[in-house]
């Protein structure tokens, strides 16, 4: 089930918010929470998951405001409508939590993640490897007689398309960085 | 002006600043600058335990005694580590206190020092929050927040572990007015909520109050709220085992205990109602019993000050975010606007329901022979008790239940007992607390004799302090929920539930300088507690009793409200399915 594209500010009493809160279907939910940048909050964070049993698909986490002393985490899982209001609800609770917005039921937003992909190869598959890299925007970022390392930019799914397309022409190894996300529009 | 002071002067100034007048203890080496403190004042009194759960305990049985926050001070290592059962607990139960630990210097953080333990990361999940503070200049405000963060809100367990170089080092002090918090949650309920249950109050014919212990945490305002409620609007009302005594037991609304081992006519009400006002109460398990069978026709609604418990376990129609005295104080206000109507024909024919279910007489019970029933003991205890203030703490298993069935409550913050957690050993030292908070009452703990050995070694404590706590042991020899869970369950296979070298408990107390009392003639009963209530100084009472006497009504594990157990003639056998048998 594709997640309600609605108006910003909604609460859950909000007309526009249908969805049944105790169905079954499980729903991929990106969630961004505003911390006090405090020794342990992530612990904290990553605790209420495991302790909980909920599921962690990437996790982003790092300072954004130096003298406010805040630190966004941007975390991606997936439950059904009743977790993820839990999930919400839950972290709503730690006292190093000052916000948390759930980007994908809130209004549209963007989402990127960014990888490095080591490639091997020589011969055709090097021509190919290289060619695919320029359709996809990937750029080199190092490169020996038999390998690249390729750098992409892209939603999830785009990283994930180039990687499947990258295992047959030598693919060595990837690092994500996971996804960080921002909502649409003028303001926060 | 802030003054300078060092860290172990700071924790005895913000503890005197925050009203404290009783710390739960256990020295150490991590914790000697601020034992060296307390030594050199006499405005905070601290308690020695024999263990440092001991001490979280207390602090426990004072908080829910006074309503203040309960102060517990251990050592770091092991002392830390005794802790975490009580920390578990008063989170599970709401509960809020302040326990403060040592740990080795911050030089030495991270090389397994002597006593060194991760505390923060041990107590992280089982506190509402924790701070290890590394700087004596931060030492002050965090101490200041610790309380507010424990008491506002839904209350808990806070944490502070301070090094020790950070005790010896001087700093400055910040007044608690000075600090500053973002945690402030919401206590106001949304008006539109509010009126909407107003409303659905006025037209529903089978209704119920069902409350808990966020009546009881919310203060002695939110239980005089509810009563005027209960008495404007005629409505049934039963509780959860931590919410008794919001609402008198001898209110003419009061239709008992519900749950697992709730009385027949809560648990049928609860079963057959069109409107369940669930007022601080969260859908536990034992409430609940089986989900998809859970009370089927009714309207919800649900008071909480935590968003996490609304919608957790059971959806609800009606949720209304905000602390129970703030939101009843409004509901009374809009309920009486719109002129106080109800469904009175309807709600005359569902008190006639109720009342053929009181019928059933599930608490009933035959005292003969010459072995006393726990029931009757807790019977007699009600009545030579009743009328005095009393406070009853428990321990955890069948003799909890009984305490909780036969026992009546008139006030809230009388009743202390493990709830959430089920901590066997809970009792004796919350009782110590108690008694703490409330020199002149009447403290009794009402314990099974298997829970009291967990921490017996605080009977020294109690003597210490000349605290005359009643240990009101119903002795069966049995671990008797774990029998009666084996008979129902594993085919009477008494698997480790019995106790085969119990000790003397008339001279187990007499070694500690304390009283003992033997009784095991239901003759001797009323004469052996009068006995124990008169005498000034801590009690040890061996009551044995009957021991394969099994604790009902009971709903057995995955089964609805409807489908109770009713004592010993129930057809027990095949009570448990194999899906119910897997849950606790």
């Amino acid at each position: 089930m594709s997640p309600l594209k609605i108006k910003k500010g909604s609460t859950s009493h909000s007309a526009y918010d249908l969805r049944p809160t105790f169905s079954d279907k499980e729903e991929s939910h990106t969630l961004a929470v505003l911390v006090e940048n405090e020794p342990g909050v992530l612990a904290r964070v990553i605790g209420l998951f495991s302790g909980r049993g909920y599921n962690i698909d990437s996790l982003t986490v790092a300072e954004v405001d130096h003298l406010g002393h805040r630190s966004r985490i941007t975390i991606v899982t997936r439950g059904t409508p009743q977790i993820i209001t839990q999930i919400k609800a839950q972290l709503g609770r730690i006292v190093d939590v000052h916000k948390v917005n759930d980007l994908t039921v809130e209004g549209p937003s963007v989402e990127r993640e960014l990888a490095l992909f080591k490639v091997s190869g020589t011969g055709n598959d090097r021509i190919e490897a290289i060619r695919l890299a320029d359709i996809f925007r990937a750029s080199v970022v190092d490169s020996t007689l038999e390998s690249f390392v390729f750098e992409i930019t892209g939603t999830p799914e785009k990283i994930d398309a180039f990687a499947d397309l990258m295992r047959p022409l030598g693919l060595q190894e990837i690092a994500r960085t996971g996804v960080a996300a921002l909502s649409r529009g003028a303001v926060a | 002006m802030s003054k300078a002071m060092t860290g172990a002067k700071m924790v005895v100034q913000a503890l005197i600043d925050q009203g404290v007048d009783t710390v739960f203890g256990y020295p150490g080496g991590a914790v000697l600058p601020i034992y060296d403190e307390i030594f050199q004042q006499n405005s905070i009194k601290h308690v020695l335990v024999r263990h440092e759960q001991g001490a979280v305990h207390a602090a426990e049985g004072y908080a829910r005694s006074t309503g203040k926050p309960g102060v517990a001070l251990v050592t770091s290592g092991p002392g830390a580590t005794n802790a975490v059962t009580g920390l578990t607990d008063a989170l599970m139960d709401s509960i809020p206190i302040v326990v403060l630990t040592g740990q080795v210097p911050t030089f030495m953080i991270g090389s397994d020092a002597f006593q060194e333990c991760d505390t923060v990361g041990i107590t992280r999940p089982c506190t509402k929050h924790n701070w290890l503070v590394k700087e004596t200049d931060k030492l002050s405000s965090v101490l200041h927040e610790a309380f507010h963060i424990a008491t506002s809100g839904r209350p808990g367990p806070v944490v502070i572990d301070i090094p020790k170089d950070v005790q010896f080092a001087t700093g400055k002090y910040t007044e608690a007015r000075q600090v500053e918090t973002h945690y402030n949650p919401q206590v106001k309920g949304d008006m539109e909520m509010i009126t909407e249950l107003a409303a659905a109050m006025e037209k529903a014919k089978r209704p119920i109050f069902y409350t808990g212990g966020g009546v009881i945490n919310s203060g002695p305002a939110a239980s005089q709220l509810l009563r005027e409620l209960v008495a404007a609007t005629g409505f049934p009302i039963t509780s959860t085992l931590m919410g008794l005594g919001a609402y008198p037991a001898s209110g003419d609304n009061w239709i008992g205990m519900l749950g697992m081992h709730g009385l027949y006519e809560a648990n049928m009400a609860m079963h057959d109602c069109d409107l369940m006002i669930n007022i601080g109460a969260r859908f536990d398990d034992r409430i609940t019993g089986r989900l998809d069978a859970f009370s089927p026709h009714s309207k919800k609604a649900h008071i909480d000050i935590d968003a996490s418990s609304i919608n957790k376990v059971i959806k609800v129609d009606i949720p209304i975010l905000g602390d129970v005295a703030h939101v009843l104080e409004d509901l009374l206000n809009v309920w009486k606007a719109r002129g106080r109507k109800t469904n009175k024909e309807a709600v005359q024919k569902w008190w006639h329901q109720i009342n053929d279910w009181k019928k059933v007489d599930c608490l009933a019970f035959n005292q003969t022979g010459k072995v006393i029933k726990p029931q009757h003991a807790l019977a007699r205890l009600e009545a030579l008790t009743k009328g005095m203030d009393r406070y009853i703490c428990t321990e955890v298993g069948q003799h909890q239940m009984w305490a909780a069935q036969y026992l009546g409550f008139e006030d809230p913050n009388r009743w202390m007992t493990s709830g959430g957690l089920g901590t066997m050993g809970y009792g004796f030292p919350a009782s110590i607390g108690v008694q703490m908070g409330n020199p002149e009452a009447l403290v009794i703990n009402v314990a099974g004799e298997a829970s009291w050995l967990m921490n017996m070694q605080e009977l020294g404590t109690a003597m210490q302090y000349n605290l005359p706590v009643k240990q009101f042991i119903l002795n069966n020899e049995r671990l008797g929920m774990v029998r009666q869970w084996q008979e129902l369950l594993h085919g009477e296979r008494y698997s480790s539930s019995w106790s085969e070298s119990l000790p003397d408990f008339v001279k187990l107390a007499e070694a500690f300088g304390a009283k003992g009392i033997l009784c095991s003639d239901p003759a001797d009963l009323d004469d052996a507690i009068m006995e124990m209530l008169n005498h000034d100084g801590p009690v040890l009472f061996d009551c044995l009793v009957e021991k394969h006497e099994n604790c009902f009504p009971m709903i057995p594990s995955g089964k609805p409200h409807n489908e109770m157990l009713l004592g010993e003639n129930a057809d027990t056998a095949n009570a448990i399915k194999a899906d119910g048998a897997v849950m606790v």
